[in-house]
């Protein structure tokens, strides 16, 4: 698919999702159990991105001292934990990886 | 002033703080999704069509690993749901006005919007401008993401080509996901989506990542279910 219609068709669920309720009052509620996951997708889905990023960098599952995206990501991991800062998370794994990039 | 203008000001202003939170990451994602192969303008129509932060990240990360488009629209709809939540939110304080009211300010409805214009209808009575404040919010917002987007892609043009930029997609994923990670629900979430996207990593079309995110949020909403109240934080 073309990525400008990938842009298209998620641009009009984004839209349709946020028009929903408006243009539907009273018509509808929200459901209790989609109400209780909406706090789970963003954890979920972006874990499900950042293991396999980390953890298999080459395509195959890697968690050795010569895996340095692994050895960031645990850096980015505590200095996220610690500052719950996002530009310094960022910072602190980028460097990381030059670092042992640089080293070894 | 006018009313409705003075609505409008109080708005951004009640937007401001958010504007500056907002802002690196527009310059962030500006300069990863270039780096992640999208065109400066594809990178730069996405904050117009889709403007919605967190999902603008993930795209680009799927389209630099080549994600089918079919796969990169359901994931952009799964991270996009809880709109839905805010639509029903704000919905009572909108529904005298009219369709192209509704319209402008379904599309302006983003997170740090949604957070600005719910504190002001609760707090303040619905007066015949309360849109206005929720205009200027979600205008200023959206000034501010395009703005941010376009100085990215400038600058992500002169990072050069060698450094490992790529990496930092996870990167800001991991400065997302760490903070939310309070209680055992969402930790067994986070970890079991992980723990399933690298079993599923061989899966075709990406799909390891929907199936991933969809038990991973399942397992999130049985803990919670299994909880007993007196462990409610």
């Amino acid at each position: 698919m073309n990525i400008w219609l990938v842009m298209l068709l998620g641009g009009m669920i984004t839209f349709g999702m946020r028009l929903s309720f408006i243009y539907l009052l009273g018509r509808f509620e929200v459901p209790e159990t989609m109400r209780r996951a909406l706090r789970f997708v963003p954890p979920a889905v972006l874990s499900a991105i950042v293991f396999p990023e980390v953890l298999m960098p080459s395509g195959k599952l890697d968690i050795s001292l010569d895996n340095h995206r692994f050895l960031a990501g645990v850096i980015a991991v505590l200095v996220a934990w610690r500052t719950k800062n996002t530009l310094l998370t960022i910072l602190a794994g980028m460097a990381a990886l030059l670092f042992l990039q640089l080293l070894f | 002033m006018h009313q409705s203008m003075k609505s409008f000001w109080a708005g951004v202003g009640a937007e401001f703080p958010l504007l500056v939170g907002v802002f690196p990451f527009g310059l962030i994602y500006g300069a990863l999704a270039l780096k992640s192969g999208l065109s400066a303008a594809a990178a730069q129509m996405m904050s117009a069509i889709v403007f919605a932060g967190s999902s603008q990240f993930v795209t680009a990360q799927l389209v630099h690993e080549a994600a089918p488009g079919l796969v990169i629209v359901l994931t952009i709809a799964v991270v996009n749901l809880r709109h839905m939540l805010y639509s029903a939110s704000v919905a009572p304080y909108l529904k005298n006005l009219s369709m192209r009211w509704k319209t402008l300010l379904a599309y302006l409805l983003t997170d740090e919007a949604y957070a600005a214009a719910i504190i002001h209808y609760e707090e303040e009575e619905l007066t015949p401008t309360s849109h206005w404040f929720f205009l200027g919010a979600g205008f200023s917002l959206w000034f501010t993401w395009q703005v941010s987007t376009a100085l990215g892609i400038f600058l992500g043009a002169a990072i050069p080509e060698s450094w490992p930029l790529d990496f930092a997609l996870p990167l800001t994923f991991i400065a997302m996901v760490v903070p939310v990670l309070k209680d055992r629900p969402v930790i067994a979430a986070a970890l079991s989506a992980g723990l399933v996207a690298l079993l599923a990593f061989s899966l075709p079309y990406k799909l390891g990542l929907i199936l991933a995110a969809l038990i991973g949020i399942t397992v999130g909403v049985l803990l919670e279910g299994r909880k007993s109240p007196q462990e409610t934080p």
